[in-house]
């Protein structure tokens, strides 16, 4: 068994193996267990990924495995790795691994619960190994589909709605990605050799006229997972609705499906139509930016607020990667990482303080730093390192994004850049304004000076998603090396 | 008659053979022992189903008007099993029930009599032949509707799908009778020939086209099928919505493709249109839907625009689409009307909101709807998803980009009552719901069987490249 396959299948030895699981007990041990395992297999991925790079092997993918699947129409089971590949698994484990210490009391079918958090875990992992397109499709709709029974059956609110609306949004913009992919597929090859194969994709030049019709379809098919405007309305109504392990790994892994799609298929294969689309989706997703910004100011249901502010961190992700520089690649992926991280450590402080208040809403809360420090502590650095504090991985983030943004001269890139550049304060306005409505202050209501302290596993989750966002923002450039070797096919064929 | 016509026929003969002796086994059996017959019958039927998967010779029969191949023996072997899932599971239901009524055995003659009907009609070679096949599988079903002879609706079931294929066999053989007329041939592989672009050959085929639709229920032939669907007893519900329209599917290609074949400028059009049609008015009706039969017959006719897709690219590419996807369709939509007979047996209940809170009562029967939904709805890793996506393979080969768009829309439209009844089964909770039951055991393997096929025929690759082997060397 190659060390990417495994991704696959030891989730799926995991969800074999919960099938047998009698109660909580044993569905959260089994769970524990593999995704422990993941974890350990993704930070043995990166030591061999590097080792693999120091032993000079400079292909675009390492770790290459190819079977054919359905010989007649050249489907084929391809996956590889690169860095940003490397990273986005690490990422996703750490993730799933959080989720599981954070559900640890899940009360209702706690089997089917993992089970549906293991297989989603799948398809994220099989996505972003794949280097066939059908393949990669596959994994996509593997990893939305169990979001519905996950918000439907263990979520809160107004959950069948938001499930519904969820799901078919995703599943409505995978329709556009199907067509996407089915045109790219028949014009892989000028001799009748046709492929889903990204790579060998990649060494056609599509004609530009195809390109033009292509990248659109490609590019939104992949961006409305991302939460690109107008098309993120499914993600704060699902984020508010889902328990708060779906909505860390919803927010911190399957947001970022969008933008690894958008960058290595829509732009990688398509780099005639992304010069000539770019403008266009650049004016989006600086709305969104600002918009998400703007609109996580006026919310009062935190939940809805760290929605938002994913729709606008994740606009900063397209947007990055839609201006076409190498510096703003970098910070894109460092973005991605970066609020992969955060959103989940917000989204799971949230649940702890939902699940000791019975509240969400910020007007309702007040000087929980008093009560529950741990928590509020923590809440704090989340907040700061998501506003950008240098030291946490924000600052690195964004940074490098407007860095980069600033180097191209002409108007338009530099107007948007500025407009963009404003979300940096604004960011700061709505975190502060719930650090001081939620934490200060006097404690609002008599029954919370009774909440109870952060258990063990809480605070495992915790520290598990605090360590990454301290590390990418003191050891940046360690990242950014590894990054900037992983873009350099993109550069040569794009810049 | 040698042994090598015979071998060619097997299929057709075995099941002559299986249905006189049912027949004796009628005259002779008493009260008690009709339970017997209907084990017999199964499990007779069972051993015919594996006979036919062993190698049969390929060829033409009494002057080319039968002619067999190994797509053909393919499909009629998935022809067979389906009917085979079928018989277990209702197998419950004849003995619950039909025994009581004394009409266990006519149940199984009917059904026979319009298996081998659709086996002739897979295999005709000539006009004339078409027409007997599609009479004989057509009639017996018509009476099968109307079983629930107490049953009102049942009742007009029976008489809604007679007039309807009365009139639908009607318009297909004033239509046989115009290329009759124009080309002075019957044959399927002499009007290839024959046939002239003439406005008197183009009516034909529409006519043609039009009462094979009926069988399809392609918009705008489709009226009958929600009611007819919600009257039947459900086994034949499923029998016409699987096996009947499979077959149907499978002669319609064959003919477009083969005496057509010069009129693609004509009916390639035709699909365009018609698919879509029958895939939004299939699904729009479909949301709506309460009854579960209902639902799943509206389903079924969005499904059949589907399978239009394939047709559209006349190529072995478009071949193998079509077949896979009619394979793949059969044990999705068996799994699917299996659970609706278990449950519907057992209770009586048929609508969506009985369905509430059915996993925590019964998690397997809501596992394996789910599993039939998710695959009817082309949700990977089951097989569903694979038979979509070469159906739209298929269409996107020949450059329909904009029809495999609204193809994926429908199914994004399909994707939402489909969870609709996922919501039902999981996400709700009901104060009285659908309290445990035991299957019987052919109702166990029935779903088994077809939860099986969902899951293997999807990732389990080879099946496919053997269709498109065999479509190629047909094609060439």
């Amino acid at each position: 068994m190659d060390i990417l396959s495994l991704f696959i299948v030891a989730p799926i030895i995991t969800v074999a193996v919960l099938l047998f699981a009698k109660n909580l007990n044993q569905s959260r041990i089994i769970s524990l267990i593999g995704s422990l395992v993941q974890l350990g297999m993704a930070i043995n991925l990166m030591f061999a990924y590097l080792a693999e790079r120091a032993s000079g092997n400079s292909a675009i993918m390492v770790f290459t495995k190819s079977f054919v699947w359905f010989k007649s129409l050249n489907i084929r089971y391809d996956i590889g790795a690169d860095g940003i590949t490397v990273f986005m698994i690490i990422l996703a484990s750490i993730v799933v691994l959080a989720g599981v210490f954070i559900s640890w009391k899940i009360n209702d079918l706690p089997k089917e619960f993992f089970i549906s958090l293991i297989v989603l875990a799948t398809g994220v992992y099989g996505f972003f190994i794949s280097l066939d397109l059908f393949l990669m499709f596959l994994f996509f709709e593997v990893a939305v589909i169990p979001m519905y029974l996950l918000i439907g059956i263990w979520g809160s609110g107004p959950k069948e709605n938001s499930a519904m609306k969820l799901t078919i949004m995703l599943m409505g913009a995978s329709a556009l990605l199907l067509v996407g992919i089915l045109g790219l597929y028949f014009y892989s090859s000028p001799d009748g050799a046709l492929t889903f194969n990204i790579l060998e994709i990649s060494k056609v030049n599509i004609p530009a006229e195809v390109q033009h019709y292509l990248f659109p379809v490609v590019f939104i098919g992949f961006a409305v997972i991302g939460a690109l405007f107008p098309f993120h309305t499914w993600s704060p109504s699902g984020h508010a609705s889902a328990p708060t392990a779906v909505s860390m790994l919803h927010a911190g892994v399957l947001m970022k499906l969008g933008g690894y799609g958008v960058f290595r298929v829509a732009m990688f294969l398509l780099p005639i139509g992304a010069k000539e689309w770019s403008w266009f989706f650049i004016i989006l997703s600086v709305i969104g930016v600002v918009y998400g910004a703007l609109a996580a100011i006026k919310q009062t249901d935190l939940k809805y607020i760290n929605a938002y502010s994913s729709v606008s961190h994740l606009g900063l992700v397209l947007f990055a990667l839609l201006m076409l520089n190498k510096t703003t690649w970098n910070g894109a992926i460092i973005q991605s990482l970066s609020h992969g991280f955060m959103t989940a450590l917000f989204f799971a402080l949230i649940g702890m303080i939902y699940e000791r208040t019975h509240t969400r809403d910020v007007r309702e809360l007040g000087g929980l730093l008093k009560v529950i420090p741990f928590i509020s502590v923590i809440y704090v650095i989340a907040g700061l390192a998501s506003l950008g504090l240098p030291g946490f991985s924000g600052f690195v983030a964004e940074m490098t994004i407007f860095v980069g943004a600033f180097q191209h001269v002409d108007l338009f890139h530099r107007v948007a850049t500025i407009i963009g550049a404003t979300v940096i304060v604004i960011t700061a306005v709505y975190i502060l304004r719930v650090v001081g409505m939620m934490l200060m202050g006097p404690v609002k209501k008599e029954a919370y000076n009774l909440l109870p302290q952060a258990t063990w596993y809480e605070k495992t989750g915790v520290f598990l998603l605090l360590i990454p966002i301290i590390i990418i923002g003191t050891m940046p450039l360690w990242i950014s090396d590894i990054i900037t070797e992983s873009i350099k096919p993109f550069i040569e064929r794009m810049l | 008659m040698n042994l090598e016509t015979i071998l060619k026929m097997q299929n057709e003969l075995l099941l002559v053979a299986m249905l006189l002796a049912i027949l004796i086994g009628e005259i002779f059996t008493t009260q008690q022992g009709k339970v017997k017959l209907i084990n017999f019958t199964i499990i007779t039927f069972a051993a015919v189903t594996l006979i036919g998967f062993f190698n049969q010779p390929n060829g033409d029969l009494f002057g080319g008007m039968f002619h067999t191949n190994s797509l053909i023996h393919l499909l009629k072997n998935g022809l067979n099993v389906g009917v085979l899932i079928i018989l277990m599971q209702s197998a419950g239901w004849l003995k619950q029930d039909l025994i009581q009524q004394k009409k266990s055995a006519e149940f199984f003659m009917l059904l026979f009599s319009s298996l081998i009907g659709l086996n002739f009609l897979i295999s005709s070679g000539d006009f004339l032949m078409f027409y007997v096949a599609l009479e004989l599988s057509t009639l017996p079903v018509a009476a099968l509707a109307a079983y629930n002879a107490y049953k009102r609706q049942s009742a007009e079931a029976g008489i809604k799908l007679i007039l309807s294929a009365t009139l639908a066999s009607g318009l297909a053989l004033f239509g046989i009778s115009f290329l009759y007329g124009s080309a002075g041939a019957l044959y399927f592989d002499d009007l290839a020939n024959l046939l002239q672009l003439s406005n008197l050959t183009i009516l034909g085929l529409v006519f043609f086209f039009a009462g094979l639709s009926f069988k399809i229920s392609l918009v705008p032939f489709h009226f009958w099928t929600a009611d007819v669907y919600e009257g039947a007893p459900i086994n034949v519900a499923s029998y016409l919505s699987v096996i009947s329209k499979g077959a149907a599917v499978f002669i319609m290609m064959f003919i477009l493709f083969n005496v057509f074949k010069a009129f693609t400028s004509i009916w390639e059009p035709m699909l365009y249109i018609i698919a879509i049609a029958t895939m939004f008015i299939g699904n729009l009706f479909a949301l709506r839907q309460q009854n579960m039969k209902r639902f799943l017959a509206f389903s079924s006719v969005a499904q059949a625009g589907f399978m239009l897709l394939g047709i559209i690219n006349m190529s072995a590419l478009g071949v193998t689409s079509v077949v896979y996807f009619v394979l793949v369709y059969m044990f999705s939509n068996l799994g699917a009307f299996g659970v609706v007979q278990a449950i519907s047996q057992k209770t009586g209940k048929e609508n969506m909101d009985d369905y509430n809170g059915l996993y925590r009562t019964n998690p397997m029967l809501s596992m394996v709807m789910m599993l039939g939904l998710f695959s009817l709805a082309g949700i990977p890793p089951v097989a569903g998803f694979f038979g979509k996506f070469f159906l739209f393979t298929a269409a996107a080969g020949k450059a329909y980009y904009i029809l495999v768009f609204l193809a994926v829309v429908n199914a994004t439209i399909a994707l939402y009552y489909y969870l609709k009844v996922i919501r039902a089964m999981f996400l709700r909770q009901s104060e009285n719901p659908i309290p445990h039951f035991n299957n019987d055991v052919f109702m166990k393997i029935g779903l088994a069987t077809a939860s099986a096929g969902i899951l293997i025929l999807g990732l389990y690759s080879p099946l496919y490249d053997y269709i498109q082997s065999i479509s190629n060397l047909i094609f060439n």
